[in-house]
This record gives structure tokens, sequence and C-alpha cells, in this order.
């Protein structure tokens, strides 16, 4: 500390949500996007979700089979490494906890496969316990492709390119395997509360 | 382990924070280092570029960015991501930045910051959207509005290489008086060195105009793309409805997906920072 930006004043925001928005963040009200290329569209007749790794039954669901799995509607703020912040969005999906219902695995990593062949890594915990879903509906509207739809990860307490878009399944790896941004720079882990954004943050 | 709706983890040890970079140099942590203003450009009446003098600059590759750190007398701070728009040839990284009336830091950057001021910077950012002068393949550069910053670098990088790819840039502006670097593209482009610029202008055209006047289309893309047998780099930047547009008709003309990368920014129709 020390450095003062001769003539910078900012635009201050309501106090009250100062508790809520981590380190070097802003809060925005419109829905940025982030992505590395084109938006996918998946056909949802061939759509699948699958859990495979190191599992002893594979587990793969379809568009139909998902939406008829047990679904809750969360809402949370969200945070992107980019630097904004969105709060109380609401989405509707699976819990990883139902999702992993019955699963035993040795693996206490994951990776998270999209289409368009975006991967982002997670220790397994993140996931469970009420951490992380698989949503596809925001604002009670399907999806839109290009926040991800037909159905994206939503892991609220980690930087927002953790939530994959796109996803169509989960790997469960005994050894950490860095995703996409995570070999391009950016941290393996991406806690936003201690601004975990780049390599050796 | 057996996970399920109840499963308790604390059994998993695990270091979050152990950062293993597979197949890539790993590095430390980026610093934030203070960097002085040394010059500054106004490129359009609301685009300016600012030249930075940074000790110690580790340099960068085109495509990549910079964090850039505000902070007030009362301690706020204020962060924001911005593209380099310098080659890495250069010794100062130039940032070139578009003032967004509803901004936090933007106006800043281009309104208040004068040559010989500092500000907090750490970088470069980034190892996905980037170009090295000795890719082979043909070079696609699609812009929209300050979108064109990180091509810039691409370009001014190509343009200090010995060997120099065939390359197009389609740069979609609003009026011609918003085409940032204008100048300095058509000295690029008559250089004859196998670039090629396509303007196009959305809303405004002088006389004797002989560019594009519209968004870009289908029918812009089929002519202005690179032949998908002669599998391409392509690189598009700009606001999200843009990116989303040029990618998808870069998809229809038959581009595989992962040769197209994209940068966005702000959200569908409008704009942060």
């Amino acid at each position: 500390m020390g450095f003062i930006s001769r003539g910078f004043r900012g635009k201050r925001r309501d106090t009250a949500d100062s508790g809520r928005l981590p380190p070097g963040q802003y809060l925005v009200n419109d829905y940025p996007v982030l992505s590395a290329g084109p938006t996918p569209r998946p056909n949802l007749d061939t759509w699948t979700f699958s859990i495979e790794g190191e599992i002893d039954t594979p587990k793969k669901w379809t568009w139909q089979e998902f939406l008829a799995l047990p679904a809750e509607t969360v809402t949370k703020d969200i945070h992107c490494v980019t630097k904004w912040s969105k709060f109380d969005t609401t989405w509707k999906g699976v819990s990883f906890d139902t999702l992993f219902e019955g699963v035993e695995t040795a693996a206490e990593y994951t990776t998270q496969f999209s289409d368009g062949d975006y991967t982002t890594n997670l220790p397994l915990e993140d996931l469970v316990d009420g951490k992380a879903w698989i949503v596809y509906e925001y604002n009670g509207e399907p999806l839109h492709p290009e926040h991800g739809g037909p159905a994206r990860m939503l892991v609220p307490h980690l930087y927002f390119w953790k939530s994959a878009k796109w996803i169509r399944g989960v790997r469960l790896d005994k050894e950490q395997q860095p995703g996409f941004w995570e070999t391009n720079g950016y941290n393996n882990y991406g806690d936003p509360w201690r601004e975990q954004r780049y390599w050796g943050d | 382990m057996i996970l399920g709706a109840s499963s308790v983890t604390g059994e998993i040890s695990l270091n979050p924070h152990e950062v293993r970079a597979f197949g890539v140099t790993s590095r430390g942590p980026l610093l934030w280092t203070q960097a002085e203003l040394v010059e500054l450009v106004h490129e359009t009446p609301r685009v300016a570029s600012l030249l930075f003098n940074v000790p110690d600059w580790p340099g960068h590759l085109p495509g990549q960015h910079v964090d850039i750190r505000l902070t007030a007398e009362d301690g706020y701070q204020a962060e924001r991501s911005y593209s380099i728009a310098s080659p890495p040839e250069e010794r100062s990284v130039a940032l070139t930045v578009e003032r967004l009336d509803d901004g936090e830091v933007s106006p800043y950057l281009v309104g208040e910051l004068r040559v010989g001021d500092k500000l907090e910077l750490r970088g470069p950012i980034g190892g996905h959207f980037v170009w090295r002068a000795g890719d082979d393949r043909p070079l696609l550069l699609v812009a929209g509005g300050s979108g064109v910053v990180p091509l810039m670098a691409m370009l001014r990088h190509r343009a200090a290489a010995s060997h120099k790819t065939s390359a197009r840039l389609l740069f979609s502006s609003r009026t011609f008086a918003d085409i940032i670097y204008r100048e300095e593209l058509d000295r690029l482009a008559a250089a004859s060195d196998g670039l090629t610029i396509f303007h196009t202008l959305t809303r405004d055209t002088p006389q004797g105009w002989t560019g594009f006047t519209r968004r870009i289309d289908a029918a812009m893309i089929q002519q202005v793309a690179w032949p998908k047998e002669q599998t391409p780099a392509v690189f598009v930047c700009g606001p999200t409805p843009f990116v989303e547009a040029a990618a998808d008709l870069l998809v229809g003309v038959g581009y595989d997906p992962l040769w197209v990368k994209t940068e966005r920014f702000g959200a569908t129709g409008a704009s942060g920072g």
C-alpha cells in the first residue's frame, strides 16, 4: 500500500454491499460474456452428461433424463476473474450431491469437460455439500447459449471460469490436471476472496 | 470415499493452493509494479493510447493483457484489465483505452491521467488469445471498435518480423472518425507485404468511402475470410454481440471452431469498465 493514484476518486458503490464484493471486483447489473471461442450449439437429442474416470460404473444421463432429476432453484453472487461481480443471480438445476449419490471413488480431483473442448479442474470437495450445480435455467428462462446453455456448471464460491459452460461431463481424477485457463496463466483454484486470479496468486 | 447428499468430505486432504502447471513454464506471482505514463496519444475523440514505462517488464506476447489498479486517497481501489497494444519489440507498454461515460476507470485513464503520473500494473496475462510471428498459417483478424487493440499488437509484431505470414484485418467501426489507429493501419497496408485491411462503417460514411458500409454479415465474411482449406489462425475481438456474430459466421463458412479464438468485452449489448 501507500501508492495513491493522483486525482482518482472512483465511483462509490452502496456500502451495504461492499462486504459482498471480493477484492478487486466491481458490481455490474448486466451480464457480461466470456468465452474462448465460438458458441457451441449442441443437439439436445444426442446431448448427454456423464461422470467418468475414477469410478467403477460411469454414469450417464440424456437430456430428458437430466431434466427429470430432482432440481433446485438457488440464488447466488457470481464473480468473474475479469473483475465483474453480479449479485443475486437465480438458477435452476441439479446439485452435484444428487449427481454423485452412491458414487464411490478414490479421486480427490475433477475435470469438467464441455463442448468446444473446454476443460476446467476442481478439487472434488468443491463440488459437494451444496457447493455446485449443473444449471439449465437462468432467471426462470432456459439458459441462453452465450451463457453456457443448454447446461453449465455453477460453482459460485470460485471465480466463474470454474463454472464451465456447455458442460458435458465430469471426470474424476486421482491427480490434479490443470484445465484450459489453468494452463493459460490462470490460477489452479481461483478463490475470489483470496484474489487467486493468476498463477502464483 | 463415498459421495452422497450428506457426505462428509473432511477426510479429503489436498492443498488447493498448490500450483502445478503441466506442459508450460511456471513462474512466480505477478507482482504489482508502478508504471509511469510517458506518452498520451489521442486516437479518436473517445479513445487514447497510453504508453507506460514499466520497470523490469518481462516482455509479452501480442494479444496478452495487463491488470491495472487505481487507489484513491482513502484506500478505495478499482481494478480493470486492458489489452496491450504495443508489440513485444517495443520498450514501453502501450494500452489503448476507450472512454466509457458511465465507467469508473476509463474516464480516469482517458481524461485525468497525465504524463508523469503513475499507476499500478501487473502482467502480462493470458496464454490463449496470443499470436506469434512464427505461426505460418494465414492470419485473419476481425475487430469491432476497441476490440482492435490486441489485434494491433499482432499487426505491429508482424510488421517487425522478418518473415511475414499473409494477414487480413476486417475492422468494424461506427464512423470514419471512430476508426482507431486509422493512419497507422493505412501505413501498414501500404507496405504491400501481404497485409490487406478491410474497413466497414456501421453508421456514417464519408463521401468517396470505398469500404463496406454495414454490420458484418455472411457476404462480407465470405469475401474477406481465407478459404477454409488454408486453415487460418483467427482472432476475433470486440463487444459481445459483434464477437458472437463474427464467430458464428466464421463457423458458418466451414472454419473449425478451434481455429477461432475470441475475446469479448461487455454484456449482451452493454459494456462495463
